[in-house]
């Protein structure tokens, strides 16, 4: 995929919920600590580290972690990259062993989100005296005066926008897809949800902002993801057992929005993720029809079906026809989110976009215990950050 | 006669109509409503004024239940292509906010509404879209 393979020597996260008693080092730690004993690798191995945080990204997180975990003073990255901060740091230990700088590092994603609302920031307060601020000259909130631009809203439009261009899609296929996460996360001990909700539930929830629904949105949390990677020079160098688990990164894509008439007012999810899955199978040398299982960034339930189409996992304009056909359920034919999904298994941002690699690889490691997808060998992920940015990897089962 | 003011500098209130203005890239043609640095199209420096039109087509839509405080909730928020070029969010006023009154491809025109008054009296004008008749 790059000057010099990467593969996946040790992966772990945390379950995803609300730690009232753990700081996010904690968390950090336990997931790192996960992934260096998964690999069967130590700190003194890590040649790099890659810290993703949002809520503290201004405290050198990579550094506290260090402190806890061993401070050995190597390269810290610390990466802010809205909801794609996790894949981000992933990247950064990518690159640094791809350009032959290191051999082996850890990234970690690691996020407390507690109870702060789906809505995030408040609106600013309302001034006393009207006078324009801003590039807009704005003399007060012009949320939900001149439209929104808060996520359940913005996903909303973005999946309101595909729905009035193609044929079949409607509120109940939104639904589907959070019915779908909801069902797929009972099998998952470390989603924040594990309960099954029938589709007349989904769709009689509360509004938050339609179509989406209360439980077609993703929970805020707190939880952490980590990862060590290494050369491929290195890896044949280690035990036949660390071999073995070892797993190939096909392709690791990255890309930002680029300029359309309509995203200076509502965010284009659609273009930057097409650009990253046409890369990532062109990378890889897969075809979307080969494509074992999926993780892809349902931060809202009307963003996972337009991403079925920008991925190529259904035909154009048929992600309707998809999960009507229930080919992104666990038995269809392409499983997506079989660990629930940002909607189900939660979405402590900075450590969704390990997470995600964490969950496909275990699948092609065969170690997913009863949500395992049988047989899996090639699987994808697929995240976004608002803004926007848009991280897409390739993994495949391999020998080295 | 209370003094009013635009909520945002793109929506004009003193030259006839009220209306929206955009910053139009010299270089590309590309509209924005905000001050720019450059055109992101093209990288280039270089803007004029456009005044853009009053109607358009509703591109897509949610209805909001949930909102921020101060907000009265449900309303309904549209990208609206405006006819002769220019996208715009904003909200719909003058329709039932349910998605058996509101669809893409909707016909809409400009309106204005008070969205506040500060402590001095002046009342703070925003812009949103209506229904044109006969949709």
């Amino acid at each position: 995929m790059a000057e010099r393979d990467v593969w996946i020597l040790g992966a772990s996260m945390t379950a995803f919920r609300r730690y009232p008693d753990k700081d996010l080092i904690d968390l950090g730690s336990e997931a790192a600590f996960g992934a260096m004993s998964d690999g069967g690798v130590s700190i003194h191995d890590m040649d790099v580290l890659s810290a993703g945080n949002l809520a503290e990204a201004a405290s050198g997180v990579g550094q506290r972690l260090q402190k806890q975990i061993g401070q050995t003073g190597i390269p810290v990255y610390n990466v802010a990259n809205a909801c794609a901060t996790g894949a981000t740091a992933l990247r950064c230990v990518i690159m640094s062993i791809a350009s032959g700088e290191a051999e082996m590092g850890l990234a970690v994603g690691l996020e407390k989100m507690g109870k702060m609302g789906l809505l995030g920031a408040s609106a600013r307060s309302d001034k006393k005296v009207f006078t324009p601020d801003g590039r807009y000259g704005a003399v007060m909130s012009v949320e939900g005066r001149v439209g929104t631009t808060l996520m359940p809203g913005v996903f909303a439009q973005a999946g309101m926008e595909y729905a009035g261009a193609n044929e079949g899609v409607g509120f109940e296929q939104f639904a589907k897809v959070a019915e779908k996460n909801h069902a797929h996360s009972t099998l998952n001990p470390l989603a924040q949800y594990q309960k099954q909700f029938s589709l007349d539930e989904v769709m009689n929830a509360e509004m938050m902002a339609y179509p989406n629904t209360l439980l077609m949105c993703c929970p805020t949390g707190d939880g952490a993801a980590a990862m060590v990677l290494v050369s491929e020079e290195r890896l044949k160098a280690l035990s036949d057992a660390q071999r073995s688990r070892a797993v190939k990164i096909s392709a690791s894509v990255m890309t930002s929005d680029p300029w359309t008439d309509s995203d200076q007012v509502q965010p284009d999810v659609n273009t930057l993720t097409r650009t990253a899955a046409k890369k990532a199978y062109e990378q890889s040398g897969v075809d979307p029809q080969d494509l074992d299982l999926v993780e892809l960034h349902d931060c809202f339930a009307t963003a996972e079906l337009l991403h079925y189409d920008n991925l190529g996992l259904c035909a154009p304009g048929e992600a309707g026809k998809f999960i009507d056909e229930r080919g992104p359920w666990r038995d269809g034919t392409i499983p997506v989110n079989v660990s629930g999904g940002l909607i189900s298994k939660g979405h402590p941002l900075g450590a969704t976009g390990i997470a995600n690699l964490y969950e496909v690889a275990t699948h092609l490691r065969g170690e997913a215990g009863a949500r395992q997808i049988e047989g899996a060998a090639v699987g994808l992920t697929h995240v976004i950050g608002l803004g926007s940015a848009c991280v897409v990897h390739v993994l495949e089962k391999a020998t080295v | 006669m209370t003094k009013q003011i635009p909520i945002v500098d793109y929506l004009v209130l003193d030259d006839g109509t009220p209306h929206l203005v955009a910053n139009e890239s010299e270089e590309s043609g590309a509209l924005y409503f905000d001050r720019r640095n450059a055109d992101a199209k093209s990288g280039k420096d270089g803007f004029s004024r456009r005044r853009l039109a009053d109607t358009g087509v509703v591109r897509t839509f949610t209805i909001v239940h949930r909102a921020a405080p101060g907000v009265t909730v449900p309303y309904v928020s549209a990208v609206v292509d405006l006819d002769g070029g220019g996208v715009v969010k904003a909200n719909i006023l003058n329709v039932a906010a349910d998605p058996d009154h509101v669809e893409v491809g909707m016909r809409v025109s400009l309106t204005t509404f008070i969205a506040g008054t500060d402590d001095e009296g002046t009342e703070a004008v925003a812009f949103a879209y209506e229904p044109i008749e006969g949709n």
